[in-house]
């Protein structure tokens, strides 16, 4: 059996086929109850109580919305690019999927442990945008082509301090990997010496999927959908997941690189005696409620506010950071052994 | 339009596509040359986005369309109309007591207040004076309405700025003030409430107390609303400076109410002209400096505190009695005594199918509606009909000042402005 999977062709391509289901399936399972948790959340912030026709607790109502999606007619508006216009929601939706092959959820236990890994995210991260533009182009709405400026530009501005974040901490690990920079965590999460950067870079993920304050793209009260406005049935729901898949995934990026990934709080018994992933899930969980419960407090920023904060506040904070991570590293001859 | 476009419009070389006036001398190319410069008239045009009528924040049936340069609004161009249901003319052809409940209709967002306006125009045209009851009654349902008209205008603001739970922390509010509506008229929206010589009924049994109860709750209702918004800096940031008008701006553009109030103009009809037993409570005005957005939000979160105060005064002051003229003449004569009464038959009789007849004259009264002065232009002509009647909508003249205060702004400030301005639809295009 083992020489089954482990040598022959046939073998190895089901063998990944499963690794890549393994990731896939209980991430769009989560897809699908994380919209029902922003829902109940939401719910309890807001004084109602949310879905609870559908099963107990509303647990049934993501598969109805589900049902509904598809069953729905798509609809592509005269003088859009057929192609383009349903090509970008499966771009969208392929990139969110796509990045989690590298995120570790135990010691080792990633789909691809590859050197590279926080190198790989940020090409995925940056190909999203491209899914946005082009749904925004090919719809050829007015709105939807605000809606698609608006996220380029604010994609592109954040990434670059999500960058620079990510650099001090990977000056303080020595590694590009994943799962070496989770287990560099072992004795202080980097959130606790790397706080201003934690901040920086939390505001940065909900900027980068686009939620609230920063849910311009989408901007209801501005640019009704933005740029899905024109997206119906399944092409909108691909969407739908790609955004709430790639809330999963940041949240997931936070817990690697502050909260110390499937690391519990503190090396000690009770604390060691739930698994590793189970604390990486609880941790994935607290950032999504921070998301919600974001979303349901403030505000949105208005456009060029959003640039002045990436731009002028974000970009020189994290870049001083960075300097001086590397400075004090330098200094106290704490540089890690890879990076000299 | 197009004067005020050429003094502070766009920039010149930027021609506007709607500007269909010739190019400005200095733009048009200059005459032949024998010098071979290469020449090139660069033209940017802006594009014209379709806000509304079919759009989240346009509250209502607003069509603005918006001529954008990218993000910048360089004009803002509001089609009205959309909701024009003919009420001036309708009312024509109608007796009074059947023109009132088209009030409800007008501002559907503060029902009473309007009915309170129609009913002091045909009272004054009459020479009636409604009952001290029905006096007081009118006072609380007209604050009650002002806090009813505050609580869905600034948590629409704040979903037209993004912030979702406003809104759906109001809608509890908005519920217990609708079952006092309910409770009084048996309607939560269209009341038919407030009638010319009084209200139409009396306040059902135990429901002061109710009133009473909630207006001692409701202070902490507008403090948890402050919370998540007023020391907000994103909020902060999304309104002030945004949409500012100066008080000479407010009062040559005839604004009134919570607008005229933010830009610095104390004037508050309540005050300076007191109907009903407003003169008989103690309030203060709360006026504003900046007369930007987040200066008329402020001022209307205090006006509900204010009313807050007027409605327990009220309730104090309140003392039984009746609640409509002793007059069967214009107001319909009880149950019971129709059962009995030859003449209270023909009376009641009379009132629902002629109504009654108004002698000539012409009157012209406002009343401080939660939106600023909603006035009536009542003329009667001796018969049983309304010869006009004008109505002064507060909406529209703030409507009016979209473009002028949206210009070179974003476009989501327009969004922020249109949400202060508390434009509704219904009154707006009548």
């Amino acid at each position: 059996m083992a020489y089954f999977f482990l040598r022959t062709l046939i073998g190895q391509i089901i063998l990944i086929a499963l690794e890549a289901l393994a990731v896939l399936v209980p991430l769009l399972i989560a897809v699908a109850y994380l919209t029902l948790m922003e829902r109940k959340v939401m719910a309890a912030m807001q004084l109602r109580r949310g879905p609870n026709v559908n099963g107990i607790f509303g647990l049934l109502q993501a598969f109805a919305d589900a049902i509904k999606m598809i069953t729905k007619e798509t609809i592509i508006p005269a003088g859009a690019n057929r192609f383009l216009f349903l090509f970008a929601p499966f771009l969208t939706f392929s990139l969110a999927m796509l990045a989690w092959a590298v995120i570790p959820t135990g010691s080792g236990l990633a789909v691809a442990n590859i050197n590279v890994g926080i190198l790989y995210l940020l090409a995925i991260s940056s190909l999203g945008v491209y899914g946005t533009l082009i749904a925004g182009w090919a719809s050829n709405s007015k709105y939807a082509f605000l809606g698609s400026l608006r996220a380029a530009a604010q994609m592109v501005s954040y990434e670059v301090s999500i960058g620079l974040v990510i650099v001090s901490v990977l000056l303080a690990v020595g590694s590009l990997n994943l799962n070496d920079i989770v287990l560099a965590q072992q004795h202080i999460w980097f959130c606790v010496p790397m706080f201003p950067m934690f901040i920086v870079f939390f505001i940065s993920a909900l900027a980068e999927t686009g939620r609230a304050p920063f849910d311009l793209p989408e901007g209801e009260s501005e640019l009704v959908a933005g740029f899905f406005v024109e997206y119906s049935s399944l092409s909108f729901g691909l969407f739908f997941l790609g955004e709430y898949a790639n809330m999963i995934l940041m949240s997931g990026m936070v817990s690697i690189l502050f909260l110390g990934g499937w690391l519990p709080p503190l090396g000690i018994a009770p604390f060691t005696w739930v698994p590793g992933p189970l604390w990486f899930i609880a941790k994935i969980l607290f950032c999504l409620f921070v998301f919600i419960w974001t979303r349901a407090t403030f505000p949105r920023f208005r456009y060029d506010q959003l640039m002045r904060l990436g731009w002028k506040i974000f970009l020189p904070m994290s870049l001083l950071w960075m300097i001086a991570t590397a400075g004090f590293l330098l200094a106290t001859g704490m540089l890690p052994q890879g990076a000299s | 339009m197009t004067q005020a476009l050429k003094t502070d419009g766009p920039q010149p070389g930027l021609r506007d596509v709607l500007d269909e006036g010739p190019l400005p001398e200095s733009l048009l190319p200059e005459p032949a040359v024998e010098q071979k410069v290469e020449r090139r008239t660069v033209e940017i045009d802006s594009h014209s986005l379709n806000f509304g009528p079919q759009h989240p924040s346009a509250h209502g049936v607003l069509r603005l369309v918006l001529e954008m340069e990218g993000e910048v609004v360089a004009r803002a161009v509001p089609h009205i109309g959309l909701l024009h249901r003919g009420t001036e003319k309708l009312i024509e052809y109608k007796t009074y007591p059947k023109a009132l409940p088209y009030f409800d209709r007008l501002d559907y967002a503060s029902p009473m207040s309007e009915e309170h306006a129609f009913a002091l125009a045909t009272e004054k045209l009459l020479g009636i004076t409604a009952p001290e009851r029905a006096q007081w009654i009118r006072v609380i349902f007209a604050e009650i309405t002002r806090i009813l008209n505050h609580i869905l205008n600034l948590t629409a603001m704040g979903l037209d700025c993004g912030a979702v739970t406003p809104a759906l922390w109001g809608y509890e509010e908005r519920e217990k003030l609708l079952e006092f509506y309910e409770a009084v008229s048996g309607a939560r929206f269209h009341a038919n409430y407030f009638r010319p010589g009084g209200v139409a009924r009396d306040l059902p049994a135990g429901l002061e107390e109710r009133i009473g109860r909630w207006a001692d709750e409701f202070p902490a209702w507008i403090d948890d609303l402050e919370s998540l918004l007023t020391e907000n800096r994103i909020w902060k940031q999304r309104t002030v400076g945004i949409g500012v008008f100066t008080s000479e701006q407010a009062l040559a553009w005839g604004f009134s109410g919570p607008c005229l109030r933010g830009s610095g103009v104390p004037w508050d009809l309540r005050r300076s002209q007191p109907y009903d037993t407003y003169d008989r409570v103690t309030f203060d005005i709360p006026v504003a400096r900046h007369g930007d957005c987040y200066d008329r939000y402020l001022v209307r979160v205090a006006e509900m505190r204010e009313s807050v105060k007027i409605i327990k005064q009220g309730l104090e002051q309140i003392k039984p009695g009746p609640v409509k003229v002793q007059d069967p003449k214009f107001s319909p004569p009880p149950r019971a005594e129709m059962k009995r009464s030859m003449e209270a038959l023909i009376h009641h009789f009379k009132l629902f199918t002629e109504g009654y007849h108004v002698p000539p004259g012409a009157t012209y009264t406002a009343v401080e509606t939660p939106k600023g002065e909603f006035g009536v232009y009542l003329v009667a002509d001796g018969s049983n009909r309304p010869y006009r009647c004008k109505i002064r909508p507060t909406g529209f003249a703030h409507l009016q000042a979209i473009d002028e205060m949206s210009r070179r702004g974003m476009l989501a400030d327009a969004v922020a402005i249109i949400g202060s301005l508390d434009l509704v639809f219904g009154e707006v295009d009548r």
